[in-house]
């Protein structure tokens, strides 16, 4: 069992769990991810790594409460308990020292971005990063991801703070502006903004880099799930990723199988509402 | 009563074993052969000619002395006939289910020649179903030897290799990557066949017996390489079995379409996670109303009849009617390579073959859902290098059918995550560990490997066998008996 120290409520549906589990941290590198399951009933689900503390021995995840399961782990608190936590799953990112770097961090995707971002600042790049999201209150870690750019643009979709764009707008802008200068860029966050930041960044020949969230069960390469189709060939995010280069995912084939399960999914939010106000009313 | 002579014993038929309706099991995952009473497990006992050589125990891999407890069971003497029994096998209420008998041990028993052979493997599972209930031989261990062996796979291979290494008084811990051990007996085999309550309890008892420590979670080429097992955290020995758990896919159009799975997918979901409860248990699986399961193996067979179940079920739910699930495999009958007990239950329970055939593309819909696929016809060739005839294509004989779930099972190839930073660890161009047959050694130095990481899918008792023989020999290694790298 691996225990909730610490949780935190980045916003309405966005939280972070701190979770002891000092082997995995122990190789923990940015980029990886971990297999999360709650209790016996529980499904197994891939939640990528926001922060580690090799020290302390624990893990930082961020998720926002958009399914069943996430909606069940937005409840727990610190004491409670994960059944299963395997890891670290998945290549780390290839840290070098690129020259000048763009990140680009849509939503929950703000925190895989984090980790990556620090470390090819140690690594001496120039970091430029771009957060989005919705609107203001899907926003968070601002302070962390300025302490680790060299220039952060923040933008929500519906102006709610920062300036009122899509991601891609200044994505688009930076490699006018910069033509030339920018090494490669990374693209963390809903499947569609990835999907578009990939569009932006083709014509200048930018190499793009995503993290790819698909359906998955272990984790390991057993089911095939996690299936995306390359230009050249298929692969399995869980372990010939989750980062592939942007240019290559055919991103409407991940789209349509991420949507797989979704009647499933909204029975199970359902059930899982109803559960929530009989505990409610029964006190 | 009366000692029978061999002719009295040959007149004997063969016990049927009593199983659920097939109308009845297809709507639930209760266990389909329901076990021998002790009357039928006595009745059957006295057929056994207790031949001076048996050949029986020839055919088992891991030798079972087999005329030892089937004698036992005949003199009505139950706990030794688990004594023999566990002598060899420490795992009996699972082998008695899923080890293919009629091509082992039930295939060179004498009585095989003439009619029908002894029914050892429902014997075989009569007896570990008494042990798993009543305890009565626990599995006892050596002194201890101060010695560490880390086991990487809690299959059929790492669990047999783990409860001898623990017998013999050295000090396992077994790394298993899921979050429950039993490898393909929880994920792959499903309850019908083969309840996890039995597989729960052979691994617990002889866990708890031998001391054997179970860490889950643990995905050894990440968590801890090989070398990191070996150097950093102090074992003096490693067992790698680690399976064949990579699926395979057809290289054809339309592989990626929603409703295409593996069956690696498609029976975890079912077994492992308990997706046939849902949403009772949170992992979802989809019922396919035509559901086509390529290839014609034990896993396909599985598939297929879970595929069943969940139709069946799903029609209980919503009275609707029950839809179609078809095997599809490109050779004939003869060359079907599932246990014949499967075959047999398939067709009982509705599962339609259709042999001969061939998909040669996948159709999506708009939404990029499966919602049919091209099959060929084909007709046998010359055998090939597998002793089997050679399946060819009958040109221009290509057809299509409806089917909105596609489950591959076209075997499964070694995970190569294990091998990261496995220093000296050589493989085959198949991804398979390089290692010795007989013994398990690999090319690096204290580390040994069996079962299906070593030959491929194969059975649950060949790889119970590998990890026997390779128990054995880390035995001697580490009494300082052998050594087998050294230069």
């Amino acid at each position: 069992m691996y225990k909730i120290l610490h949780k935190e409520t980045l916003g309405d549906v966005t939280k972070l769990l701190v979770i002891a589990a000092p082997e995995v941290t122990r190789k923990a590198q940015a980029g990886q991810f971990v297999i999360v399951r709650i209790d016996e009933h529980g499904e197994r689900i891939p939640l990528t790594i926001a922060d580690y503390d090799r020290e302390a021995g624990t893990i930082t995840l961020i998720f926002q409460e958009v399914g069943k399961t996430t909606m069940h782990l937005g409840t727990l608190e610190p004491g409670d308990e994960l059944a299963t936590f395997t890891g670290p799953l998945g290549h780390p990112t290839e840290i070098e020292d690129y020259g000048t770097v763009i990140f680009v961090g849509g939503g929950v995707g703000i925190a895989p971005t984090y980790p990556i971002a620090r470390a090819l600042k140690e690594a001496g790049n120039t970091v430029i990063s771009i957060i989005g999201a919705r609107t203001h209150e899907l926003l968070f870690w601002e302070d962390k991801m300025r302490a680790v750019s060299d220039e952060l643009i923040v933008c929500t979709d519906d102006g709610s703070y920062g300036r009122k764009a899509l991601v891609t707008e200044p994505l688009k802008e930076l490699l006018e502006q910069r033509d030339g200068e920018i090494a490669r860029v990374w693209a963390i966050g809903p499947a569609i903004m990835m999907k578009f930041c990939a569009k932006t960044t083709k014509p200048f020949g930018v190499k793009t880099i995503v993290s790819l969230n698909t359906i998955m069960i272990d984790g390991t390469g057993m089911c095939g799930g996690c299936r995306v189709q390359l230009t050249d060939g298929a692969k399995f995010v869980c372990v010939d990723g989750p980062e592939f280069d942007a240019h290559q995912v055919d991103w409407d084939l991940l789209m349509a199988r991420q949507r797989f399960y979704l009647e499933e999914e909204k029975q199970a939010v359902e059930q899982w509402r109803h559960q929530c106000r009989l505990e409610v009313a029964s006190g | 009563m009366a000692e029978l002579t061999n002719r009295e014993r040959l007149h004997i038929p063969r016990q049927a074993m009593p199983a659920q309706d097939p109308l009845a099991r297809r709507a639930n995952f209760d266990e389909v052969a329901l076990g021998f009473t002790p009357e039928l497990a006595q009745q059957e006992a006295e057929r056994c000619l207790q031949c001076a050589k048996p050949h029986c125990v020839e055919g088992c891999p891991v030798e079972v002395l087999i005329p030892e407890f089937i004698l036992a069971l005949r003199e009505g003497d139950i706990e030794g006939a688990v004594r023999a029994m566990k002598e060899k096998n420490n795992l009996p209420a699972i082998c008695g289910r899923v080890c293919p008998q009629e091509t082992q041990c039930e295939a060179v028993c004498v009585l095989a020649k003439k009619g029908e052979p002894v029914a050892i493997g429902r014997l075989e599972r009569f007896v570990g179903d008494y042990e798993l209930e009543h305890h009565v031989c626990p599995l006892e261990r050596a002194a201890p030897t101060g010695k560490r062996v880390a086991v990487v796979g809690c299959g059929p291979a790492g669990l047999t290799c783990a409860a001898d290494l623990g017998r013999l008084g050295h000090d396992v811990t077994i790394f298993e990557s899921l979050h429950k051990p039993g490898g393909v007996l929880v994920y792959g085999i499903p309850e019908f066949r083969l309840p996890k309550s039995v597989v729960n309890g052979e691994i617990d008892y002889a866990a708890e017996c031998l001391g054997i420590k179970v860490h889950p979670d643990a995905v050894i080429g990440r968590l801890y390489t090989i070398d990191e097992l070996l150097n950093e955290q102090g074992f003096d020995a490693i067992f790698l079995g680690t399976g064949a758990g990579l699926p395979t896919f057809m290289r054809i159009p339309g592989i990626n379409y929603n409703g295409v799975l593996s069956a690696n997918e498609f029976l975890t979901r079912v077994n492992l996670m308990k997706g046939y409860l849902f949403p009772e248990y949170d992992t979802p699986v989809k019922v396919g109303k035509r559901v086509a399961v390529v290839g014609a193996g034990n896993v396909a067979m599985d598939s297929a009849r879970c595929s069943l179940r969940l139709q069946a079920l799903h029609a209980q739910e919503t009275s609707e009617e029950m839809g179609e699930v078809h095997i599809v495999y490109r050779r004939s009958r003869v060359e079907v390579p599932a246990r014949a007990e499967e075959v047999h239950h398939a067709e009982e329970e509705g599962v339609i073959f259709d042999f001969l055939t061939n998909p040669v593309e996948i159709y999506g819909d708009e939404h990029g859902n499966v919602c049919g696929i091209r099959c060929i016809c084909m007709e046998l060739g010359e055998p090939d290098e597998s002793g089997r005839r050679r399946p060819i294509p009958i040109k221009g004989s290509e057809f299509d059918i409806d089917m909105d779930m596609v489950i591959m099972a076209l075997g499964t190839r070694p995970n190569p995550l294990v091998f990261n930073e496995a220093g000296g660890l050589e493989r085959t161009k198949w991804g398979t560990a390089v290692a010795d047959q007989e013994t398990g050694r690999t090319t690096k130095p204290q580390v040994w490997a069996g079962g299906d990481v070593v030959t491929g899918a194969a059975t649950v008792i060949s790889a119970m066998g590998a990890g026997k023989r390779a128990a054995a020999d880390i035995d001697r290694f580490l009494r300082g008996e052998i050594n087998p790298w050294a230069t």
